[in-house]
């Protein structure tokens, strides 16, 4: 049982490393904000592996408001990020539509 | 081995068995090449292994109280993940950042196509009801 808790701690720790080397290298803010995403779900995984080691209930609050509020940064930063682009394109294509039936 | 101790493990091997997902979520991260695709790998570990995790959890701790609200951490990460995975590949899909050559159908692109056909500027509008306004064009 000791042994399989190590484990997952270990595997935790690598694959927080590895989403935390993507967060600083991606190349694009949407990377940036997919792989805070997967970090929250790795923070959950952390304080549930907590729970079942110290056997109390006192990180499920935690857990509760992760799940809560986790999504609220890429909601944000998604729309941050469609708007100006949409806008734009959708203007464009509409002028190229109205020239091609112009003509 | 007693009935608990047999629960402990399950539970021990269900919490190792939602690192194992998050711990490919991110040699996905890693490895994938845009964002569509990050996303396709970043979505498992925030449902499943959650899911996985959670049950580890309530294995574990065997109450009822902590079952449901374990519960209900499911529920609303179920319902808010889906809004964020809509809204991110959204945004990816309108600023070009996915590999269009990949995709089998693209359906959003005929929709917006669609979208930008039929709903009339202000100026789409009034332009050929005035009919002077725009120069003849010569022949």
């Amino acid at each position: 049982m000791t042994v399989v808790i190590g484990i997952s701690l270990g595997l935790l720790v690598v694959a927080a490393c590895l989403v935390l080397w993507r967060m600083v290298a991606g190349p694009t803010p949407l990377d940036r904000i997919i792989s805070s995403d997967v970090m929250v779900a790795i923070v959950i995984a952390g304080v549930g592996l907590y729970s079942v080691l110290a056997r109390n209930d006192t990180g499920l609050p935690i857990l509760l408001g992760l799940c809560l509020v986790g999504f609220t940064g890429a909601v944000g930063v998604a729309r941050l990020l469609s708007s100006p682009t949409t806008v734009r394109r959708l203007f464009d294509r509409r002028q190229a539509m109205q020239d091609s039936d112009d003509s | 081995m007693t009935a608990e101790g047999v629960l402990d493990l399950f539970g021990a091997l269900l919490v190792m068995a939602g690192a194992v997902f998050s711990l490919a979520a991110a040699v996905g991260l890693v490895r994938f090449p845009d964002a569509l695709t990050r996303m396709h790998a970043a979505t498992k570990p925030a449902v499943f292994g959650l899911l996985l995790v959670l049950l580890g959890v309530a294995l574990t701790l065997r109450s009822l109280g902590v079952f449901l609200l374990l519960t209900l951490a499911v529920l609303l990460q179920v319902m808010t993940a889906t809004v964020s995975g809509h809204l991110v590949s959204r945004s990816a899909h309108r600023s070009g950042q996915w590999d269009a050559a990949g995709a089998v159908v693209d359906e959003l692109a005929a929709d917006q196509e669609a979208a930008a056909r039929a709903v009339p500027t202000p100026d789409a509008a009034q332009g050929p009801a005035a009919g002077d306004e725009p120069p003849p064009a010569g022949p």
